[in-house]
């Protein structure tokens, strides 16, 4: 019988974090994070077709450490997504399943991700190769 | 509908707290998720010191040794008591196991026992499982076919037996299918792990005729599609079973069939 009074009991709030579920949610996150990065590069590219004026504003925000941080963000979230992504194909066509297998291609795509989201900006800042 | 904090009514608050008997030397604390229908008060964290020393190996030894010396009100479900029956199924240490086939000795520091997550809860450790008992229900799990029956048994190749290895083995204790945030936010209207691992188990037999039927019926944006591949099903099995690869297998044969 149903009864309304009968509490919830607690999910969220107990559930030791998964290192499955962790990826998952980071996957939305940074999902929902590049919608916001493509409204940032429609606007710069805007800008850039709007004048000089218009775009020194676009290029400050850019370079300022906020904005340095945000675009840290951006490039990592896309990375992410990227990585992740591929890890969804392989899912749709039926490889990786097994734990050990989940375990190890989640911990290979944050790696790749990380390790991706550094080389672009060493490259970015000169240090490697020239842009 | 995602809801990431408790109502009112289901917020914890702190329990009881019961002590060894004098003398104990291995002392372990138990803290157990407790609810009394009767009251009507928010449900609460009791706390049970239990002597390891005078205790089977499992958690669900020092449950029965609670109930039986400490709190004869402690209520939860538990029958075969060796991980075939899927009743003594909780939220223990933080993820979904059944209590009979986990040790003590795995847990480090106190040991927290929820019921089974996001289920309406009867009372102390027992959820309501109405709602995916009904939604098993809905995948029709039983053998359909249309050809006449023969007078000996439907055979199969020893091959298309073992493609059913993996899902018989099932004992429906609903520990993957509470261990979804998915079906946490959805379990009105989305299937769960569990049973669309049950629906890939009819779906995959050589001796169902319902398969265009069956995959009919999963092919719904919320039936079948909440699945986002998180696999916390798969991490917290206690039967080492896999659910998303099960699910990933429904998906694989509806897109080929387009």
């Amino acid at each position: 019988m149903p009864d309304n009074n009968r509490p919830l009991s607690p999910h969220l709030q107990i559930y030791r974090p998964q290192i499955t579920s962790i990826l998952s949610i980071l996957h939305r996150i940074t999902g929902v994070v590049l919608s916001f990065a493509a409204l940032l590069l429609a606007y710069w590219l805007a800008s850039a077709a709007y004048g000089p004026e218009a775009f020194a504003r676009a290029q400050a925000f850019m370079e300022s450490g906020f904005g340095r941080f945000v675009l840290f963000g951006f490039t990592f979230s896309l990375f992410y997504h990227l990585c992740n992504g591929i890890r969804h194909i392989g899912w749709d066509m039926r490889f990786g399943f097994e734990l050990p297998t989940l375990r190890f291609t989640g911990v290979i795509v944050v790696l790749t991700a990380s390790a991706l989201t550094i080389i672009t900006w060493l490259m970015a800042y000169g240090h490697v190769g020239k842009l | 509908m995602v809801e990431f904090s408790l109502p009112a009514n289901s917020k914890v608050v702190e329990g009881k707290y019961v002590k060894a008997p004098e003398g104990a030397t291995n002392i372990r604390k138990f803290k157990i998720y407790r609810f009394d229908p009767d009251t009507g008060e928010n449900p609460r964290l009791d706390t049970f010191e239990v002597d390891l020393d005078k205790c089977g190996p499992m958690i669900l030894d020092a449950m029965v040794k609670i109930k039986n010396e400490m709190d004869s009100t402690l209520t939860f479900r538990r029958s075969c008591r060796e991980g075939v029956c899927g009743s003594c199924s909780f939220n223990i240490d933080g993820t979904n196991t059944l209590a009979c086939t986990k040790p003590i000795s795995e847990i480090r520091g106190d040991v927290k026992i929820y019921p089974l997550p996001h289920m309406p809860v009867i009372k102390d450790l027992v959820p309501d499982l109405s709602v995916p008992y009904a939604q098993y229900a809905s995948i029709e799990p039983w053998l359909k076919s249309d050809t006449p029956a023969p007078t000996a048994e439907r055979l199969q190749s020893v091959e298309e037996r073992e493609r059913l290895d993996g899902m018989w083995e099932c004992i429906l204790c609903f520990c993957c299918q509470t261990s979804c945030p998915s079906y946490w936010w959805n379990g009105d209207r989305y299937l769960g792990p569990a049973i669309l691992l049950q629906a890939y188990r009819w779906i995959a037999d050589s001796r169902d005729e319902a398969k265009g039927e069956r995959l009919d019926n999963l092919d719904d944006p919320f039936r079948l599609y909440r699945c986002h591949t998180i696999m916390n099903c798969t991490n917290t099995c206690p039967k080492h079973l896999n659910p998303g690869k099960a699910i990933g297998e429904i998906k694989h044969l509806l897109l080929k069939r387009r």
